[in-house]
Parts: C-alpha cells; sequence; structure tokens
C-alpha cells in the first residue's frame, strides 16, 4: 500500500513520532492472510496466463497450488509484522520496503486464492493488467485534476463533473464534427467551464469550495442529463454517434509480454495519461511553477510576500485541472463507450477523489492509487467470468475501504497541503 | 537608498488606520518606529511593502516617487521585510524557501537551487548566520528561522530592512544576536526599520525613534530620550508605570505542582519535571520567552494533555487524570494565552460566551434545557460590572475590540468562586486603558484570598503583577524568585541559567554595566 | 487553523481595534443573529440575505427557463425563419418555458382539473409525501453542518436506515403501534451506525469527513446490493434484488386517506425540525455542538469534549437521515430495493445549504425541493421536459444563494457598498485576471 507514499515526500513517511498504526495494521492483514489464505486456501492449482496464443513472443503460465502459496504468504507477512513491531518498539522506523514487499505478497496471495476458489481458476494475468490500467485511465486524469487543483489550496471535489462534462463534451464535438481530436479539444475546454465556475466562486465569491464542488457535481449532472434526454436523444445520429478513437500500437514493443500492451498500444488519450503523470510531477517538483505552486498551497500569506500572485496562480491552476479532468472525460464517450449516457461517469470522479488522497496529493502516487482500484475494478468483471464465490459487491467495495483506510492514517500518513480550502483574502 | 513616506493614509472602511504619516529612513542607520499593539505600525509596513495599497499619500526612493503594486516591486526597489509572523514555508527547505519568487531556472523553467545555496552559504559566512540551506525550515529554531528571513531579503538585494517585532519570539541572548546583526547591516549601509512596542531594546537598538498613536505620527526623538518621556508618548498621558498593589499576605498553601511533566510529540519533554506551589493571596508569575513550555504547563494543570505526568494538587485534590470539566468545576479559572483560538466562540453572542463553560449549570441550565433569559440576564450584569463596551450583550463577541474580548474572558473566569485563577498573558494586544482595568482585578482577585498564577512573556508585565516569579527555560523550571528581581537576572534565567548562576551574575553584571 | 488565517486575524488585531471615541466607547452596531427571533427575520428580509434568497430562486427558475426554452423543438423550428418573423421564436419560448412551469406547478401544488376539490390539492400532499425524506435528511446535514463537520454521507445513511428499518419490517412480526416503533427506531439506529464510522474516525485519527462520507456511500450502496441477493433480505420467489413488502403493522399509516400517498412521516419530519431546533438552541447539548462546530479549540478549554462531540453529532446527523430511510421504506416505498434512496441523500446536501443550516429554513427548503421533484415529474409527463432541469435550478439555487454579491451585482442592488465592493475586487483581483 505504501508504493504510492514512498515514491516521493520520503520526508514526510519519516515520522519521529512512536506510532502502533503500522504493525496493528500489518496484524489485521497478517491474520486475514492466516485464515483465508492458507486455513482456507483450496487445494487447487491457481493458474496465471503471461501470454496469449497470438502473441509474437510468448511466455509460460505461472502455475501457484494456492494453499502452498496461502502458507507462504500468510507466514512472511507475519514475518514482517513481527518485524515492523520490533522496530516500533524500538523507536525505529519502519523500511519503506517491507510496505511494498507486504502489500505486494498481500495481493499475490489474495489473487492466488481468489483465483483458485474459482470454477475455473485460470486467469489472464496480461488481460487482467491491461484492463486495470484501461479502467484506471479516467481516474488518473480525475485525479490528476485534484493534484493541480489541491496543491495550490483549492479543494476540487467537481472532478465528477469534471468529467462528466468532458464525457458529454467530446460525444457531441465528436459527433457533429466527425473528428475525434474536435472531440477531445471539446472536452478538456467543457472542463475548464466547469473549473472557471470552480474557480470564480471559490477564490472571487469566497464561498466555500466544497459546497461548490458539491453543487457542481448536481448542477453538471443535470445539464448533461437534460440535454441527453432533449437533444441528443432526439437526434442522436447528429449528436451522440462520435467515432471511437483507435490504438495507437507502437511495432515491436507492444509485443512485450503484460507490459507492452499497456505502454506501447494505448489510444491517444493513453499516451497522453502517462505523459501527463510525468509531465505534472516534473512540472511540481523540479519547477519554478511548481515551487509557486506548493508555496500557495502551502502557506499563501508567504508566497504573496514573495511577490507571488496568489488568487491568479490559485485561478489558473484550477482551469488547468479542469482541462486535465475535461480530457480524461473523453475516455468514457471516446475509447470506453460510444455513445453519452446520462451520469454514465458513476462516481468515478469520487474515486478519483480518493486515489489522489490515497496517493498523498503527489501525481505518481495518484497514479499507483488509480491503478489499484482499476485493478480492483477489473478483478471483478475477470472473477465473474471465471466464476466465484466471492460476491462481486465485496470486491467492488474494496477500493472505498482502502481509502478510508488510508485517510484514518491506518496505512501510512497523509498530509495535505496545508491552505486548502481556505479562500486567501488579503487583509 | 534613501527613503521617504509622505503623508501616508490608509483607511479601512470608516477606521483610519494610518492617518498622514510622514517618515524618513537614512541609509546606514536604525529607524525605530515605536507604538503600542493597534497602533497602526503594521499597517504602515505593510503599506510600504505593497501589501497594502495606501488610500493617499507617497512613497519616495531617493527623492522619486514609487508606487508598490505588490511585494514584488517593493523587493525590486530594494526593500525587505522580515514579518512578525514568519513568511516561510515549513515543508520547504530553508534554499526553497529563499528562492521563492526569485528563483533560478535551468531551460524550460527548472528549477536551479545551486545558485540559491551558494548565495546562502555567502551571506551565512559572511554575518556568521550558520544555516544549511538544505535544512527543512519546520526543524529550525525560531531564530534560525528569522536568520532565513533576513537571508530572503538579503539574496535579494534589500537596501532597506523592516523588521516587525523581531524579538517577540526571541531569548534575550538571541536578541543581543539580532542586535549584533542589525550594527552589522548597518554598518554595510543598510538602513534599518525596527518596529516594537519595547521601549527598552528600542533605545537599544536605534538612531532615531518615530512614536506612532492612533495611526498617527506623535513624534521624532533620539534614543537618549527617557523611557517615561517614550512610554508617555506612546499612551498619550503620562502613565504610572507601576501598578500600586498592597503587598501579599499569602495564606494556606493550597495549589501544588509536582514533577510536572509533559511529552511532545517526538519523545522530548515540552515540560521537564517541574515543581512549584501558590499560596492563597499570592500571585505567582511564570516568566519566559514565548514557546519555553508556559502554555503547556498552563494547559496541563487544566486537563488538556492527556500524557502529562506528576501530580497537581489543588486543595488536596489531585487534578492530573481529571477531565478539563471537572477540573473547572474544582474552581479553577483559566484566562488562556490566545483568546480568539481558546478563550471565546468569535460567532457566539457575549452571552453565551459569558457562560462558555458554565452553561449545563444552574442557574443557566437545568437538566438539558438552557434558560436563555438567566443566561442574558447574567451577561448585562457582567457587561455592566466590567465595563464591556458594547451595545448589547447579544451581539457576537467578535464585534468587540481585542480589550473589550478579554474582559468578557476575565467576567466569566472571575464570576465563580474560584480556588485557582490561571491568566496566560492577560493583557496581550490589548490597549492601555484596558491593561490597568484588567491588572486591577487580577490584584483583588489575589486579594481575596485566591492563588493567582500569571504567565506573561512581557517583564514589564511580570514586575508589575509578581509576588514571586517562576521562570522557564526549554521545559525547564530555572527557579523561583522575589517579585522585585532584577530584570538582569530573570533575562540570565529566560536564557537558561538556574536562579542561583543567574543572582551571581547578574549582581556582577549590575555592578558592571548600570547603564546600558 | 491556517497560516493564512492567523496572518489575517493578526493583522486584523492591528487594525480592527479603532481609535475610542472619548465618551461612546469602542461600541460596535451589533449585527443580530437571524435565527429564531421575529424581528431578526424581518430584519433579514429588509436588509438582503432573504431577499438575495428570493432573487436567487427566482433567477435560477428564468436560466431554468431559458435553458428548456433553448432546446425545445417548436422554438427551434422558429428559430429557422428568426429573421422574417422574431417574435414566433419568442412566443414559442415563452410557450415551452411557461407550459413547463405550469405543469410543474400544477404537479406540485394545485391541480385545477381534477375531479374533486380533495384531489386538486393532491399535488400539494404529494409535494409533502416526497419533501419528507429531503426534510430529514436535510437535518441530517445541517446538523452536522452546525458541528462544524460537513456530511456528505446522507446517501449512505439513508440507506442504512432503511435496510435496518426495512428489515425489522419484514420479517420480524409484532403488534400495530409496536412494529412501528420499532421500524423507526431501527432505522434511526442504523443511520446513526453509519455517521458514527467517520464521527469516529474523524474524533480519533482526524479522518476527513467528507471523504469517509462519500466513501461509506459507495459501501452502502454495494452492501444493500448484496443483502439484496442473499436469503435473509431476498423476497422469495423474486429473481430481482428487491425485499418482501414490510407488514402492514410496519407501516406509516396513510394520513389523509387511502387516496393520498401523504404518511405519517410528514409529521415525523416537522417533529424532528422541531426537535432539532430545540436541541440546537435550547439544550445544552446542542450548545456543545455549535461551540465544536464554531472554535473547537474554545469548546475544547471549556471542557467540552470536541471528540465526543463529533462523535454524537455525526450519529445524531446519521439517525436523522436513517429516519429518511424510514419514511422511503416504511411509508412511500413499502419495499426495500437498492434505489431506496434514490438521490435524496445528495439533494439533502443542497436543501441544507438553502436552508442555511437552521432546522425550519431547512424545513421550508425541503418542502420547496420536495415541490419541484414532485411537480418535474408531471412536467415530464405532460411536456416531455426532463425532470433533469430540476436538478439544474436546485444547484443554481444554491451556488447563488452562496454567493450573495454575485446576485446582487446581476440585481445591481446595494450600490450604496460601491467602496466596499470595489475593496473586495481589490483583494481578489488577481483571481478576475
Amino acid at each position: 500500500m505504501s508504493i504510492a507514499a514512498s515514491v516521493n515526500d520520503s520526508r514526510v513517511t519519516g515520522s519521529s513520532t512512536r506510532s502502533w498504526k503500522a504493525p496493528i495494521g500489518f496484524g489485521v492483514g497478517a491474520l486475514l492472510a492466516l485464515f483465508v489464505f492458507a486455513l482456507g486456501g483450496p487445494a487447487t492449482t491457481a493458474v496465471f496466463r503471461v501470454s496469449d496464443d497470438s502473441d509474437r513472443f510468448r511466455l509460460a503460465d505461472i502455475a501457484l497450488p494456492a494453499n502452498v502459496v496461502g502458507w507462504v504468504v500468510a507466514i512472511a507477512l507475519i514475518a514482517i509484522t513481527v518485524y515492523s513491531y520490533l522496530q516500533v518498539r524500538r523507536g525505529a522506523g519502519i523500511n519503506q520496503w517491507a510496505g511494498i514487499a507486504y502489500a505486494f505478497l498481500f495481493v499475490v496471495g489474495f489473487l492466488t486464492w481468489v483465483v483458485g476458489i474459482a470454477d475455473r481458476p485460470t486467469i489472464s494475468l496480461a488481460g487482467l493488467v491491461a484492463g486495470s490500467v484501461t479502467l484506471a485511465i479516467p481516474l488518473i486524469f480525475g485525479s490528476l485534476s485534484g493534484v493541480l487543483c489541491e496543491r495550490v489550496g483549492v479543494v476540487n471535489i467537481a472532478i465528477e463533473g469534471q468529467l462528466l462534462s468532458g464525457a458529454f463534451a467530446a460525444a457531441v464535438a465528436a459527433s457533429v464534427s466527425g473528428s475525434v481530436y474536435v472531440g477531445l479539444i471539446a472536452a478538456a475546454f467543457a472542463g475548464v467551464l466547469v473549473s472557471l465556475i470552480l474557480a470564480i466562486f471559490s477564490i472571487k465569491y469566497l464561498v466555500n469550495q466544497i459546497i461548490v464542488g458539491v453543487v457542481l457535481n448536481v448542477l453538471v449532472s443535470g445539464l448533461t442529463g437534460f440535454l441527453a434526454s432533449t437533444l441528443l436523444s432526439r437526434d442522436s445520429a447528429t449528436f451522440n454517434s462520435p467515432p471511437s478513437l483507435p490504438d495507437i500500437r507502437i511495432p515491436l514493443l507492444a509485443d512485450i509480454p503484460v507490459i507492452g500492451p499497456i505502454l506501447f498500444q494505448q489510444t491517444i488519450v493513453g499516451y497522453f495519461m502517462y505523459a501527463a503523470v510525468i509531465v505534472i510531477w516534473l512540472g511540481l517538483y523540479r519547477t519554478k511553477w511548481g515551487l509557486r505552486v506548493r508555496a500557495v498551497g502551502e502557506h499563501p500569506q508567504a508566497a504573496d510576500t514573495m511577490g507571488i500572485k496568489v488568487n491568479s496562480t490559485r485561478f489558473w491552476n484550477v482551469l488547468l485541472g479542469g482541462a486535465v479532468a475535461g480530457f480524461g472525460g473523453a475516455f468514457f464517450t471516446l475509447v470506453s463507450v460510444s455513445t453519452f449516457t446520462r451520469d454514465m461517469t458513476a462516481g468515478q470522479g469520487y474515486i478519483a477523489l480518493a486515489a489522489l488522497i490515497f496517493g498523498r496529493w503527489n501525481p505518481i502516487g495518484a497514479f499507483f492509487a488509480a491503478l489499484l482500484f482499476g485493478f480492483a475494478t477489473n478483478l471483478r468483471f475477470v472473477l465473474s467470468i471465471i466464476g466465484t464465490d466471492v460476491p462481486s459487491q465485496f470486491l467492488a467495495m474494496l477500493p472505498y475501504i482502502v481509502t478510508i483506510l488510508a485517510v484514518a492514517g491506518l496505512v501510512g500518513r497523509s498530509r495535505p497541503p496545508a491552505a486548502g480550502g481556505i479562500p486567501y483574502v488579503k487583509e | 537608498m534613501k527613503l521617504e513616506l509622505q503623508g501616508i493614509t490608509k483607511r479601512f472602511g470608516s477606521l483610519v488606520a494610518n492617518d498622514n504619516i510622514d517618515l524618513v529612513v537614512n541609509p546606514g542607520q536604525v529607524h525605530c518606529l515605536l507604538g503600542e499593539n493597534g497602533a497602526g505600525k503594521s499597517t504602515l509596513m505593510n503599506v510600504l511593502y505593497g501589501l497594502y495599497e495606501p488610500s493617499d499619500g507617497h512613497i519616495l526612493v531617493d527623492g522619486k516617487p514609487v508606487t508598490f503594486r505588490g511585494p514584488g516591486d517593493a523587493m525590486a526597489a530594494g526593500i525587505g521585510m522580515v514579518h512578525q509572523h514568519f513568511m516561510l514555508i515549513p515543508v520547504f527547505t530553508v534554499a526553497e524557501n529563499v528562492a521563492l519568487g526569485d528563483e533560478h531556472t535551468k531551460a524550460g523553467g527548472i528549477l536551479d537551487l545551486d545558485k540559491t545555496r551558494a548565495r546562502i552559504r555567502e551571506i551565512s559566512d559572511r554575518y556568521g548566520f550558520d544555516v544549511d540551506p538544505d535544512a527543512l525550515v519546520e526543524d529550525l529554531p525560531v531564530g534560525v528561522q528569522q536568520r532565513v528571513e533576513i537571508i530572503k531579503a538579503l539574496v535579494r538585494k534589500a537596501e532597506v530592512l523592516i523588521l516587525d517585532e523581531p524579538t517577540a519570539v526571541l531569548t534575550p541572548q538571541e536578541t543581543d544576536e539580532l542586535i549584533q546583526i542589525i550594527e552589522e547591516l548597518k554598518a554595510g549601509g543598510t538602513a534599518i526599520v525596527f518596529i516594537s512596542h519595547k521601549l527598552r531594546e528600542v533605545k537599544a537598538v536605534s538612531d532615531v525613534i518615530t512614536v506612532i498613536r492612533r495611526g498617527a505620527v506623535v513624534g521624532t526623538v533620539e534614543p537618549t530620550a527617557s523611557t517615561g518621556e517614550l512610554a508617555s508618548m506612546m499612551v498619550g498621558r503620562q502613565v504610572s508605570l507601576s501598578l500600586n498593589k498592597a503587598p501579599a499576605t499569602p495564606g494556606d498553601t493550597t495549589f501544588t505542582v509536582r514533577d510536572l511533566t509533559v511529552p511532545g510529540p517526538g519523545g522530548q519533554k515540552l515540560l521537564d519535571n517541574v515543581s512549584f506551589e501558590i499560596s492563597k493571596g499570592e500571585i505567582l508569575a511564570v516568566a519566559g520567552v514565548q514557546g519555553n513550555g508556559q502554555t503547556e504547563l498552563t494547559e496541563a494543570i487544566l486537563g488538556l494533555h492527556p500524557h502529562a505526568s506528576g501530580s497537581v494538587r489543588l486543595n488536596g485534590k489531585e487534578l492530573l487524570g481529571m477531565k478539563v470539566k471537572d477540573i473547572i468545576r474544582e474552581g479553577v479559572g483559566f484566562v488562556p494565552e490566545d483568546r480568539k483560538v481558546d478563550g471565546l466562540v468569535g460567532s457566539f453572542s457575549i452571552a453565551e460566551n459569558m457562560i462558555l463553560n458554565w452553561y449545563n449549570e444552574p442557574p443557566f441550565a437545568k437538566g438539558m434545557a438552557m434558560k436563555p433569559s438567566v443566561v442574558l440576564k447574567n451577561a448585562r450584569e457582567k457587561v455592566a460590572e466590567f465595563d464591556v463596551r458594547t451595545q448589547s450583550a447579544e451581539a457576537p463577541v467578535s464585534t468587540l475590540s481585542g480589550g473589550n474580548q478579554q474582559k468578557v474572558v476575565l467576567a466569566r473566569e472571575l464570576s465563580r468562586p474560584l480556588n485557582l485563577f490561571i491568566a496566560s498573558q492577560p493583557t496581550r494586544g490589548v490597549d492601555v486603558g484596558s491593561i490597568e482595568f484588567l491588572h486591577k482585578r487580577i490584584v483583588t482577585e489575589r486579594d481575596g484570598g485566591t492563588p493567582v498564577m500569571i504567565v506573561s512573556t512581557e517583564l514589564d508585565e511580570i514586575s508589575e503583577l509578581a509576588d514571586r516569579i517562576a521562570v522557564l527555560h526549554g521545559g525547564e523550571l530555572m527557579g523561583v524568585v522575589p517579585g522585585d528581581t532584577s530584570r538582569d537576572v530573570l533575562g540570565l534565567m529566560m536564557a537558561g541559567m538556574t536562579a542561583e548562576e543567574a543572582l551571581g551574575q547578574g549582581q556582577h553584571r549590575d555592578t558592571g554595566e548600570t547603564d546600558r | 487553523m491556517s497560516a493564512a488565517n492567523r496572518g489575517t486575524e493578526a493583522g486584523a488585531e492591528e487594525t480592527a481595534a479603532p481609535p475610542p471615541a472619548p465618551g461612546t466607547g469602542d461600541t460596535t452596531p451589533a449585527p443580530q443573529d437571524s435565527e429564531d427571533r421575529g424581528p431578526g427575520i424581518l430584519k433579514s428580509i429588509v436588509t438582503g440575505s432573504s431577499l438575495v434568497a428570493i432573487l436567487a430562486v427566482v433567477l435560477s427558475i428564468v436560466l431554468g427557463g431559458i435553458l428548456i426554452a433553448l432546446t425545445d423543438e417548436d422554438v427551434a423550428a422558429a428559430a429557422s425563419y428568426f429573421f422574417t418573423r422574431p417574435t414566433d421564436t419568442f412566443l414559442a419560448a415563452w410557450e415551452a418555458a411557461s407550459s413547463a412551469y405550469v405543469a410543474l406547478f400544477q404537479g406540485a401544488v394545485f391541480n385545477p382539473r381534477a375531479d374533486s376539490l380533495a384531489l386538486m390539492f393532491r399535488p400539494l400532499t404529494e409535494t409533502f409525501t416526497v419533501a419528507t425524506p429531503l426534510i430529514l435528511a436535510g437535518l441530517g446535514v445541517a446538523v452536522a453542518f452546525r458541528a462544524g463537520l460537513f456530511n456528505i454521507g446522507a446517501q449512505g445513511q439513508i440507506i442504512l436506515g432503511a435496510m435496518f428499518a426495512g428489515w425489522i419490517g419484514f420479517s420480524w412480526h409484532l403488534p400495530f403501534g409496536l412494529h412501528l416503533v420499532f421500524v423507526v427506531l431501527a432505522g434511526f439506529v442504523g443511520g446513526a451506525l453509519w455517521g458514527f464510522i467517520p464521527g469516529i474516525l474523524k474524533a480519533r485519527t482526524g479522518a476527513h469527513e467528507v471523504i469517509v462520507t462519500i466513501m461509506l456511500n459507495y459501501i452502502a450502496i454495494y452492501l444493500v446490493g448484496y443483502l439484496l441477493t442473499t436469503p435473509s433480505f431476498q423476497n422469495p420467489g423474486s429473481a430481482n434484488p428487491i425485499s418482501p413488502r414490510l407488514d402492514e403493522t410496519a407501516l406509516f399509516p396513510q394520513i389523509l386517506g387511502p387516496q393520498f400517498r401523504l404518511h405519517l412521516g410528514f409529521l415525523v419530519a416537522i417533529a424532528a425540525t422541531y426537535g432539532v431546533w430545540w436541541l440546537l438552541n435550547r439544550s445544552t447539548v446542542g450548545f456543545e455542538l455549535r461551540a465544536v462546530g464554531a472554535n473547537p479549540s474554545a469548546a475544547r478549554t471549556a471542557g467540552i469534549s470536541v471528540t465526543k462531540g463529533y462523535v454524537v453529532v455525526m450519529m445524531l446527523a446519521g439517525g436523522l437521515a436513517g429516519l429518511a430511510g424510514v419514511a422511503q421504506v416504511a411509508g412511500t416505498e413499502q419495499v426495500l430495493t437498492s434505489g431506496i434512496a434514490a438521490s435524496f441523500g445528495f439533494d439533502a446536501i443542497t436543501v441544507a445549504l438553502l436552508g442555511r443550516s437552521h432546522p425550519w429554513g431547512v424545513f421550508f427548503a425541503g418542502v420547496l425541493f420536495g415541490a419541484f421533484r414532485a411537480g418535474g415529474v408531471q412536467m415530464q409527463t405532460l411536456t416531455g421536459t426532463p425532470i433533469d432541469i430540476v436538478l439544474v435550478v436546485q444547484s443554481l439555487i444554491v451556488l447563488f444563494i452562496a454567493a450573495p454579491p454575485l446576485v446582487k451585482a446581476i440585481f445591481r442592488i446595494d450600490r450604496k457598498e460601491k467602496p466596499s465592493r470595489k475593496n473586495q475586487k481589490a483583494t481578489t483581483s488577481g483571481g478576475a485576471a
């Protein structure tokens, strides 16, 4: 779980306070592994297919005896728990790799168990991973929007609305113009419009940012729903039949097993997603712009006294965030489904918000958190295909439960930008 | 660089914060701006620094009029400012803080902090600042943070440096170091504007003093002017710098603190084995530089620190481990150091604030039901008794001035039968008229036979009220000394000397350099 | 408390104490707290806060009307020959918007075409029926607000309340009266449980309640979805995720007879409104909650337990929203489905905001939005205007009410305050750039 955390901001992780949260959290997970993965481990072999038959390069399938893996994982997790207990008792910090190893082992144990108890204990690993990335794309754009806004001190609950407006605008503009690229631009523009309202109300009129965000989501939902049932349904051929974005396949590289498809066989939206994560990360932590942005989000008054225009920095960042999320919203209508339907974002904006927090307001952290959530969603689909007894609703709950644990500080400590949510007024 | 302010006026709505102020600051000169809290010093400096636009008047740099549309313009013109509340970003390094707003970049806007680091080292070496450019600001002591602020100004080639109440958070020793730094800057040709309300240090550091009262310049004097003269200029009338209180007649010792220890979040001790006692009818004043454990001491007594250890006994009863509510019921009156944060609920009415910690006691409540009419009647009586200037007891307390807000807090705490009265910074940010009133009320409470504990960072206030003085440094008690102990001795104790050491050296000092 | 806040307060300290004029002292005119004082209400109408509310509603309805007109087919047809006969376009636009709103009014308040006088007022009873869960859940959001907490979780709390209440309603079989009491209590407990989680997490770990409540909404949806596939919840013989009908003894009686859906839940909502008003303004608990909300540090120093306050208020908030769930499952719907909460939980937030978190304000806001919703159904059937327009109008109302300066600027009132507006503009000019 601490993958997201350890990428950057390691100084935040290195807290000197003696906290028992980590050993307790580890212990609960280890017990879960012991009772479910080990004692409850089926005597089957879980098969993870790494390559498809049609692949150019083929690797052997990974076949894991479920109960053996269950025991190995449980014991390893218990060992890490004991290690963390001893470390905390000594008043020392816990090595972040221990957390990463723990998370990895837990996921392996869980996957082996959950596939092992299915009717047909075979899944395609490549498909699972590729599907996770695809499902994570809008989440990542959404959480990047959140990063851009919150780093500058504006809480962005309106990610949902930005995504939905982007989806709507992309569908209509691409349908009318016949060009997906016009659709993409329109999507970004629609996100900016939502952001504009957020910015004006929260920065100029000092309205509570959470209120504006919540209300904006309702407004966008109502507006797009209204237009969908009037304009779009009346003449869907003109307004709501956008062309789909093609996959752009980079030859050879795309043939690398598992990671080839996720990195080198994406739509333009997918490639933009990777670029956006890297560019925003570099921008925030390596450039003058980023230094100023973070200063405004942490201590606007200090930034002001150094001659930085606090409110205009906020304004432009919120707009930029809107553009990013709006662009990501195009995924829904130009990549995923080929028509706009009302409320089609179905709460993904809120998951993006969770990914942002879980990723500790860091673009790369948010990226991995969103991947985790995409993974949980995709696993649900995959498991329902191979037939499993685990109710799909519980898998669906997983991202939300994990997020609650994250904000409660059970999975590492997160520290939001200090000035988040507070309007800046001179005098 | 010569800086002139001509006829600066700044209005906020109908309030005139600065009224036609003239000021000239010459290079290599320390110009002190002396005035009470709320006299308009900070407003004036914010105008000068481009944070506020003046409603009227001009700023002249080397004789040429300039307009500052923001701090950026002021900095470009060579003006630097060290704010009273440091303008540093805690999670940034020193270098990042210094670079902010004036960044060196490589191609593509990529930050180049190396140049900034080099500049910091250069300045740090030159003035002996000992600042590590890669240290995280939140890990630095306040004294060092202040130097970071000065570096920020010097990196930007400030020729005029404004220091706003720079000594408020410093120990006497750190203050001496700061004065040294000021001397060096002055020798290098920098003009310094030194803002303060402390007469002593103003006299020590300045070349010329301008006194401000109620937003207007009262006069400009030489630092040779007497303390009394400066005080009466600042306040606007003859002030008796001493309160005429009768000597204490201590009764039984009813309040004892033994080995009180408060651990901090990182395992350090915010308060370390502190022991003392207070008798009935006696005022114990706790002196110390801000942030040396005073807050923790008062809060631990009130039960706000769950991890405090040791013993706090009032009338034989152990308070430690009790809930705040029950401690208040034991008859502990408490005036917190920051009334706006801890003492009052701004949006509540004066009447509600008057019963803030007594709301569920008769006669104000019966069971779960409150009695608004009784609450209001109580408030009207107290408003009259404590002379709280308001039109209505139902007005939100946030509409009152600082002094009147403090009267509300005091009225609330003093209108219950008390077994112990604790007041932190009882007169911070309060106008002089109210100070006298508040001090008299505190002494009255003492004379009524209550043990009283006053915490103050102002030595003037300590000397005025104390029957005995306890000094805290770094969470440790340096000793308890008589109320008439000299300032020098107290200063040494505040810097970490025990009472014995300080008394020895202080006497030496007294004879060595009697007039500073 | 943020650095920025501290900074501004410190600044205020320097400037806020005006020089006391001799004799009068530094008295400041006291703005009246507008709540629970008759003259206060009158004053607030005159001085503008109620005026702004009314104008915000009017403005939003007008904007909604424009939207209806813009998307209307007849208007589009008339607009195609706009330059030959522009009046046609305007007439068509007026026709489109006004017919939609007339239908909405007839569906929400009074239908003159009904057979009997009683039936003419049937729409009004529908409005009250729909308003019931809105008021209850809105009170839940408002109560939390007053304690400084943002309860976005009414949706989940309604679901949990309905789940608990529904289960008691169809699986327990108790005598008339007693059964309903248990159903109501169970609903309150269910919602309170879902409020307890964010409350205790906020109190113990500082977890932000906005995030936790949003997450709990989704968990509640999946939880009820799962339970409705299990034998203890699913209606035997049904393939759909739907529960058995609640026992007759577990239902809210219909208070105006069988031809009206209005049920006892509405009286519960009225009682709850009064109860919350009393609790907030006349009780020691309310004093504590308001103190915690307005200034947690001062509350703590005054011996009020902030952590307890957070937990108590979130349980109360959840419980009130749970009652909204009861109103749904034991009043309107009579079975438990995964869509039992509709979007009441989210609408409740706008209701609380419109009602400014004052209990009676919430009540009237709930009735207004109930009317929109009830009338919206009629509007959709009669004129084909999608009910989504109601969402648009509602959210616009809340936005405008939250930003009085914007409304005042649009209607060009308050010219006398020009200097202060200019002042504000100066401070926020960065934002307008």
